[in-house]
Order: C-alpha cells, then sequence, then structure tokens
C-alpha cells in the first residue's frame, strides 16, 4: 500500500522516486518480521485471552444449559399445571354435572314431596271442612230442631191456654176425679 | 230452724189449739195463710226480712188475717214470725195439718188446681183419694195457675198428676 502510495506520490512530484521489487508484496524482511511479530501477538492472545474467551464461552454456555434446563423446567411445570387444570377443568366438569344431576334430583323430590305434601294437606282440609261443615250442619238442625221445640212449645200451651176455658176447666176436674175414684 | 225447735213450736201450737178445742180452726187458717204468703212473693220477702222490725212483720200478718182469724192462730203466727222463723211456717203449716189429720186418723192431701173447686167436688175428690189411697183424707185446696188445667193431689208421698201442665212438660220432653 506504502509503494503504490509512494509511486503514486513519485508519479506526481517526480522528485520522490522509490521503487519496491513487488507491486503487491512488501519487503521479505517486513514479512518475517511481521509475520514473526504477528505469531508473537497471536500467540500471546492465544496464551492470555484464550482462557478468558474460553471460560466466557463455558460460562455463556453454562448460562444457555441453565436457561435452557430452566426453560424446559418451566415448559415441564406449565405443561402439569395444564395437565393439572386439564384434570381439574374435567373434574370441574364432572362434579358440575354431578350437581347438576343432584340438584335436580333434590328438586324432584323436594317437587314430589311438596306434592305430596299439598294432596295430603288439601285431603286433611277437606276432611276437616267437611267434618266442620257436618258439625255446623248438625248443630244449625239442632239448634233449629231446639227452636222449634221451643216455639211449638211455646204456641202449644198458648193455644192449650186460650182454649182452657170454665168448662174445660171442669170437665178435667170432673175427669180427674172419675180417673181417681175408678182407680181402686 | 233445727227440727227439735220446729217440732217444739208445732206442738206448742197443737196444744194450746187443742186446748181451746179450736185445732181444725186454726190448721186451716195457718194453712190459708200460708198459701197468701207463697202465692206473694213480696209478702214473702217482707215476712223474711231480718231488717224489718219484727213488729211490722208482726202487723203484716195481723192485716193479712184482718181480724177474721181465730186469736189462737194469730198469736201462734205471730210467735213464729217474732221468733224469726217466718221461712219455716210452710212446714210448721204442714206438720200441723198432718198432725190434725194424724189424729183424725186420716191423711193430707194437698190438692192443687188452677180453679176453686166446689164443695160438692171437693167431697167427691175426697172420696176418690180415700178410695184410691185406703185412707181418709183431709183435703187442702190450693189454687193455682201454673197447673193450668185439671188436679195434683198430693197425699204422703204419693202424687197424683192430672194437671194440663202435667201434660205439656211431658209433651215438651218428648219434642
Amino acid at each position: 500500500m506504502n509503494s503504490l502510495i509512494s509511486v503514486l506520490i513519485a508519479n506526481e512530484g517526480e522528485a520522490l522516486t522509490y521503487e519496491t521489487h513487488s507491486w503487491l508484496l512488501p519487503e521479505t524482511a517486513e514479512i518475517i518480521y511481521g509475520g514473526l511479530a504477528s505469531v508473537l501477538v497471536i500467540g500471546a492472545l492465544i496464551k492470555v485471552a484464550g482462557p478468558m474467551i474460553k471460560k466466557s464461552l463455558a460460562a455463556r454456555t453454562e448460562r444457555i444449559q441453565n436457561e435452557l434446563e430452566s426453560a424446559r423446567a418451566t415448559k415441564s411445570a406449565a405443561e402439569a399445571e395444564a395437565a393439572r387444570i386439564r384434570t381439574a377443568l374435567g373434574d370441574i366438569n364432572g362434579e358440575r354435572s354431578r350437581l347438576l344431576a343432584e340438584a335436580d334430583a333434590q328438586a324432584a323430590s323436594v317437587i314430589a314431596d311438596g306434592r305430596a305434601r299439598v294432596a295430603t294437606e288439601m285431603a286433611e282440609t277437606e276432611a276437616k271442612a267437611m267434618a266442620d261443615i257436618a258439625a255446623a250442619s248438625g248443630r244449625v238442625q239442632d239448634e233449629l230442631r231446639a227452636e222449634i221445640k221451643r216455639l211449638s212449645a211455646i204456641a202449644i200451651e198458648r193455644v192449650v191456654a186460650q182454649s182452657m176455658d170454665d168448662k174445660a176447666r171442669q170437665d178435667l176436674i170432673e175427669g180427674f176425679i172419675s180417673k181417681v175414684g175408678a182407680a181402686r | 230452724m233445727s227440727t227439735s225447735t220446729l217440732d217444739a213450736y208445732i206442738s206448742s201450737i197443737n196444744t194450746i189449739a187443742s186446748a181451746e178445742g179450736v185445732l181444725a180452726q186454726v190448721e186451716a187458717e195457718f194453712s190459708a195463710v200460708v198459701r197468701a204468703i207463697d202465692a206473694n212473693e213480696s209478702l214473702r220477702s217482707k215476712l223474711t226480712d231480718e231488717l224489718l222490725p219484727i213488729a211490722v212483720r208482726q202487723s203484716i200478718v195481723e192485716q193479712l188475717l184482718d181480724g177474721k182469724g181465730h186469736r189462737i192462730t194469730a198469736q201462734s203466727l205471730a210467735l213464729v214470725i217474732g221468733a224469726g222463723h217466718a221461712r219455716d211456717l210452710r212446714t210448721i203449716s204442714e206438720k200441723i195439718s198432718a198432725g190434725v189429720a194424724a189424729g183424725q186418723g186420716r191423711q193430707v192431701a194437698e190438692v192443687r188446681s188452677a180453679v176453686a173447686l166446689s164443695e160438692d167436688q171437693q167431697s167427691r175428690l175426697s172420696a176418690a183419694l180415700a178410695k184410691a189411697t185406703g185412707s181418709e183424707v183431709n183435703l187442702k185446696v190450693i189454687v193455682d195457675p201454673s197447673v193450668v188445667g185439671g188436679i195434683v193431689a198430693t197425699v204422703g208421698d204419693k202424687v197424683i198428676d192430672g194437671s194440663v201442665r202435667h201434660s205439656l212438660d211431658q209433651l215438651k220432653s218428648r219434642l
């Protein structure tokens, strides 16, 4: 490069004239020295930085491995949780079905009991009502009978008292005397 | 009043009336007064009223007799009422009547009728009752409108009920 630049500058100024043995390759000594220096630098780099890079890579590899393990564990846990959730979901569905069935059964039982109770109560109420009606009817009939008796007795007494004139009284007295006299 | 006290009063009245020879009259008058008292609730209340002075109660009986009764009757009634035994007048009268009848070998026949009986009816009724009971009877006629018609005769423990009231009561019970 430098040679090229020198050539270019020489061509421009004509005062500076420098010529290398190859337009591409440097001088042999430069190659040797440069090569040795490069070997030394690379060797030093390999000697000094190699373990560090290796350690760094190993650490990175371990970290990535850990992360992969962690991700695997997380995935397993997530899968386990998903399985548990699926199971739980299944259980919930089953429980829901069971509860619904149980609720249906209980509702049916309650309805059946309610119907039976209502039927019983209706029968009892009806029987009681019939008994009450019969009792009331009997009571009314008794009261009516008693009232009729009372009124009949009053009416009879009044009729008898009104029809009881002196002749009737005398006839009754004579009848009593005759009856008593004929008794023995 | 105890039975012994009652008997003492009856015995006294009987003895005095018998001694005076007016037992039958006293018995009849005593019975009449008692019937009059029984028939009048107000009169009975006054005679049995302990708060009314004895003299007032005795004067009521005197007014009832109106000077027509025998003095033994008046004094006997005054004695019983004055002693505060007006409630026992009926019992005393019944026992005097029974005593008189028993003395004559008879029984007392209490006859209740709605109307008064004529002498003839009383005579025939006495004969009929004597025939029915087998014993002569002294008739004590009580006019009782509640009988309505017919007669109720009580001789001792025997009751012969031929009253309209009895028939009405039987009819009521059958109803």
